[in-house]
């Protein structure tokens, strides 16, 4: 029993990371129909400024953890901003170049990254009550789990608010289901689609920080390596429902810690299983749009 | 009287390479309503996604004077055309006011117009899109249309599929609406078109085969079934 809490707690706190990369990926790919491989990239670099920031302020402090997050989601968004604006609207409606295009800077930019920080992992250790655990329900829960999940929780609150209160919120949902008729009402879609890639970019660069705080280092392919599960989390979701990346990012993470810990260290292997699964049964994903 | 408000020279169309309106020239006068008719699969809706820009396109578009044919699909709109979709394409996981708002243009928007135009609408604001009927969700097609001041309204079988008391409905609030906008509307029932529409210009296999009045062309039984396919007996 003691083995299931733990799991399901470090479950939701592992899904709350692929939460921060796959719910960007997820409006990004909803809206524009780009499939960003770049979007790891967003991460890497955020938790590279963060780190940075963090290591004049104090990597073991609340307060230089705190200053890393927002570094690095500023960092993260001004990367994407930079990406769509340069690259991605140069190919605009040309989805296969736009994805090479993707691919391409993430490829320049894991080898960037290790040109400028090296090709090694750095290890980064947060403020002493992150590295320990709570004791709850009877086990001992790594602190930083509980970090994760509020981080993601915010985010999730944040994006909602954002998606249902604002008018820009509101064009990016109805871009989501039909963009060709919003622009038929008169509005310039594409104004929203830096805006989408930015917040994005923002949520990305904040999980790089979370994450790098979570394994505990920071490396050139970090992002790049969580990018494959929060692809998976993205379509089992449904591409551009923020809700459905949510519930995934957790069932996909609960159900990876169950198999790694009772099936072998297979957690991997069932997650690809999980994917064919809902493509087979509901190819639109959980709460994803109707085709 | 004579005014123009559209005029469509030499328009080609094309949609994922393949070229689904050939050579078509119309006018539209800047008052009434002037019907697009034509079978099946002639070119009407691509002639007027054409118009706005949705679908790739060649020749001369002059709207209020202006041409449009360089410019994007929000730009085109936002010169003041409304455009009712075949397929009525509401949002339908937005709300019905949030569908509404979203096609919110002007500074004054005619809200209150378009809630005594259809107050079932009015009703149902909470509502999302999707959970409405389809005549409901063609009011909502039809609001968000008239919800701004247009100077020209584009309106796509706006009675397709509807049970005759919501065509009634439908046909009523366009005439409404025609008293102070002009229109392009494609309409397969001849009973609306002999109703609302003064001109008419008649499409086949991507070209213009016929424009003139709507009644002369409805009187003439054999050149209706030829144009058209169908009686405008009894219509
Ligand atoms: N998006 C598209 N992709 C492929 N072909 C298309 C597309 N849109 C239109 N076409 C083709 O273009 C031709 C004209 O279609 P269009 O919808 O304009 O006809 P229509 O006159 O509006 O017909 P209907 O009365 O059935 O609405 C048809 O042969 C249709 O198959
Ligand atoms: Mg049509």
């Amino acid at each position: 029993m003691d083995t299931i809490i733990l799991l399901t707690i470090t479950g939701v706190g592992l899904g709350s990371i692929y939460f921060l990369v796959a719910s960007g990926l997820s409006l990004i790919y909803g809206l524009m129909h780009v499939l960003n491989f770049a979007h790891g990239v967003f991460l890497s670099f955020g938790g590279y400024i963060g780190y940075e920031v963090a290591r004049i302020i104090g990597i073991e402090t609340w307060t230089g953890f705190v200053t890393a997050c927002i570094a690095g989601a500023l960092a993260g968004g001004a990367f994407a901003l930079l990406t769509e604006l340069l690259l991605i609207r140069r190919l605009y409606n040309r989805h296969i170049e736009q994805v090479l295009i993707t691919v391409g800077l993430a490829l320049a930019a894991v080898a960037l990254f290790g040109g400028i920080w090296g090709h090694d992992s750095i290890p980064l250790f947060g403020p002493e009550w992150l590295r320990g655990t709570t004791g709850m329900l009877g086990v001992d829960v790594p602190n930083k789990n509980f970090i994760m999940i509020l981080g993601a929780a915010l985010v999730l609150i944040g994006l909602q608010l954002f998606l249902h209160k604002t008018r820009y919120g509101m064009i990016i949902r109805a871009g989501v289901e039909n963009r060709s008729m919003v622009t038929a009402l008169g509005i310039d879609v594409r104004k929203s689609f830096a805006l989408v890639f930015t917040i994005g970019g923002i949520v990305a660069g904040f999980g790089g920080v979370m994450a790098s705080y979570y394994f505990n280092y920071i490396s050139p392919s970090l992002g790049q390596s969580l990018l494959i599960f929060a692809f998976i989390v993205t379509v089992i979701g449904g591409l551009g429902s923020i809700g459905g990346a949510a519930v995934a990012s957790v069932l996909v993470a609960i159900l990876q810690q169950f198999a790694n810990y009772y099936v072998f260290g297979t957690g991997d292997v069932v997650v690809v299983v999980l994917l064919a699964v809902v493509l087979l049964v509901k190819p639109t994903g959980l709460l994803g749009k109707k085709a | 009287m004579s005014e123009i408000i559209l005029k469509v020279e030499n328009l080609q169309a094309s949609v994922s390479g393949q070229q689904v309106v050939e050579d078509v020239s119309f006018e539209v006068p800047a008052v009434g309503i002037t019907a697009l008719l034509g079978r099946n699969g002639v070119g009407k809706s691509s002639t007027i996604k054409g118009i706005l820009g949705l679908y790739q396109r060649q020749g001369n578009i002059i709207f209020d004077g202006q041409p449009i044919q360089g410019l994007l699909t929000h730009q085109i709109v936002q010169l003041g055309i409304g455009y009712v979709p075949e397929d009525r394409e509401i949002f339908s996981k937005l709300s019905v006011e949030e569908n509404l708002r979203i096609a919110e243009r002007d500074k004054n928007p005619n809200r209150r117009y378009v809630a005594e135009l259809f107050p079932d609408i009015e009703a149902r604001k909470a509502q999302t899109g999707g959970s409405l009927s389809g005549g409901q969700q063609q009011m909502v097609s039809l609001a968000r249309a008239l919800i701004n001041s247009n100077k020209l309204l584009l309106v796509d079988e706006p009675t397709k599929g509807l049970a005759p008391k919501i065509v009634t409905e439908v046909a009523v609030a366009l005439e409404e609406a025609s008293k102070t906008v002009p229109m392009l509307l494609v309409e397969q029932n001849l009973e609306v078109v002999r109703r609302l529409a003064e001109d008419v210009i008649v499409l086949d296999a991507g070209k213009v085969v016929y424009t003139g009045k709507a009644k002369t062309l409805l009187a003439d039984e054999a050149l209706t079934q030829r144009l058209l396919g169908v009686h405008s007996e009894g219509a």
